[in-house]
């Protein structure tokens, strides 16, 4: 897209998320009492209560849970259409990421179809985009 | 638990239109005027205010008028109010007046939504779009990175899975539309009173598949007024009260990505519970739809059919004026104008009363759904006219 992404702001709750592409390693925060997933990332796991969470590595892979193809140029520059897609990650049962699905015409992107994780780097944050897996 | 008996007691709405050169707190006073005859009370009845979302300046016009500065503006004399955006959808803030009046903090209340957005676009002056650093915080750093800018693009998702899960046709999907605008025809209020063929729908540009431009409401200038009262107020109204029987708010995550389905379903299903009315016992049903796709997630939602289901609902005439189930017979949001999940209850009430005019729906009805959002956060009121 040729207009400037809008980036998260990073804090000491994110940071760990937006910079995990720097090692080409996808991560989610896992709680290390019951090993459930905690995303959006925050202090507690909502499972078991414990405060004792961390970043663990995922396969990088998932599924396509829901997608839609916009039209609309919301803002200038913006190069539609492209894909907005929720992906069920792949080792963090009950976590959905919502991101776009690139390297592909858009209207050959389904629901169930698998893709795996590339990252963009943009100034501080390394923005983790899907494409499908041949 | 029981639910303690509460009113709307008088409705009111201002002029709908956009680029309204009118101020929105005037617009405000107009509806509350015309809910006050409606009710035969006055301002000094008044002893309590509920608005959603409170007064902001992000974004222009979303909400430019609250209960504080509609407080001070006409020196009113009230005993609770409020106006917040964490609160449980549009309709919540009728909620929370019932709770009011039941607890006794209050015994009219004056429940209001005002939006001006289309107007704020006209008059960046007084309406300026606030200037940030281009960085996304909270859960917006989710979305806008993948300029996911709208909740169209939120909404688009869970319509995606009913066409793909369920086989939902554009076709069906359409009949939300459609009917509205047929609707919208007998409404003199409606902002859009032109009718839509099917083959318009399907040939109107696409905005976020499966969602076309018909599919989406349209910035509008209105205020929208709704009295809630209490029973020992009831004495002092002259109009016919619809009784709120019921009321429904219930959320399991608060996002719009991690949810299976939307709060629509377990808000819908929240509404049965602590009453003996049916689906089958409802009149009409005002289902909010600023997105198509919302008011077909309320029919399934609801149980009005089962999940999946509502695509084949709609489509054989069932939900028109003279359908077995007359559904937003005020033309919703999409003919209606987007007043934001008032105009919802606004129109229960109405016809319930019988003042529809043109588009009353025939026979005696004495119940009716009214409901409001449907992402992460959705309402619903179960009206009953005794």
């Amino acid at each position: 897209m040729t207009a400037p992404y809008i980036l998260p702001r990073l804090n000491s709750e994110n940071r760990f998320f937006w910079t995990s592409g720097e090692d080409g390693q996808l991560r989610f925060l896992k709680c290390d009492a019951c090993e459930g997933f905690v995303h959006p990332p925050r202090p507690i796991c909502p499972f078991c209560w414990s405060e004792a969470l961390t970043p663990a590595a995922v396969p990088g892979t998932g599924v396509i849970a829901s997608c839609t193809v916009n039209y609309q140029k919301w803002r200038p520059g913006l190069d539609e259409p492209y894909v907005i897609a929720r992906v069920a990650i792949d080792g963090a049962p009950g976590v959905f990421f919502t991101t776009n699905i690139v390297g592909g015409p858009p209207e050959e992107v389904s629901i169930d179809d698998p893709v795996k994780v590339v990252f963009e780097q943009q100034q501080d944050v390394w923005l983790p985009f899907f494409e499908k897996v041949a | 638990m029981a639910v303690t008996d509460s009113y709307i007691t008088g409705v009111g709405q201002s002029e709908v239109g956009i680029r309204l050169k009118r101020d929105p707190l005037l617009l405000t006073v107009d509806a509350i005027k015309e809910a006050l005859d409606d009710a035969g009370l006055t301002l000094a009845d008044i002893d309590g205010i509920s608005t959603y979302p409170g007064k902001t300046s992000q974004p222009p016009g979303f909400s430019p008028v609250g209960a504080e500065e509609l407080i001070d503006a006409l020196h009113m004399k009230v005993r609770w109010y409020t106006g917040a955006g964490e609160y449980m959808a549009q309709l919540g803030a009728v909620i929370g007046a019932a709770g009011a009046v039941g607890t006794g903090r209050a015994r009219h209340v004056i429940c209001f939504r005002t939006v001006y957005e289309a107007g704020a676009i006209a008059n960046p002056v007084d309406y300026p779009q606030a200037r940030g650093d281009g960085k996304a915080d909270g859960m917006m750093q989710w979305m806008l990175p993948y300029n996911a800018m709208s909740a169209a693009n939120w909404v688009a998702q869970y319509a995606s899975i009913h066409m793909h899960k369920y086989g939902l046709k554009r076709e069906q999907l359409a009949q939300i539309a459609l009917t509205d605008r047929a609707n919208g025809l007998l409404n003199p209020r409606a902002l859009v009173r032109e009718a839509l063929t099917l083959d318009q729908y399907m040939e109107s540009r696409m905005i976020t598949s499966p969602l076309c431009l018909n599919d989406c409401d349209r910035f509008t200038d209105c205020s929208t007024v709704l009295i809630v009262s209490s029973k020992e107020g009831l004495a002092d109204v002259k109009s016919t009260p619809v009784r709120i029987a019921n009321s429904a708010f219930a959320s399991e995550r608060f996002s719009w990505d991690q949810q299976e389905r939307m709060s629509s379903y377990t808000t819908g299903a929240e509404l049965w519970r602590n009453t003996d009315y049916k689906p089958k016992d409802v009149d009409t049903v005002q289902f909010y739809d600023g997105f198509s796709f919302l008011a077909l997630s309320w029919f399934e939602a609801l149980g009005f059919c089962g999940l999946g289901e509502g695509g084949e609902f709609i489509s054989n005439g069932r939900i028109a004026l003279d359908g077995e189930l007359p559904f937003n017979t005020f033309g919703g949001q999409i003919a209606g104008g987007r007043l934001h999940g008032f105009g919802f209850a606004h129109e229960a009430v109405t016809q319930l009363r019988g003042q529809g005019g043109a588009r009353q729906i025939k026979g005696d009805p004495k119940v009716a759904v009214a409901t409001s959002g449907g992402g992460p956060m959705a309402a619903a009121l179960l009206l009953a006219r005794d």
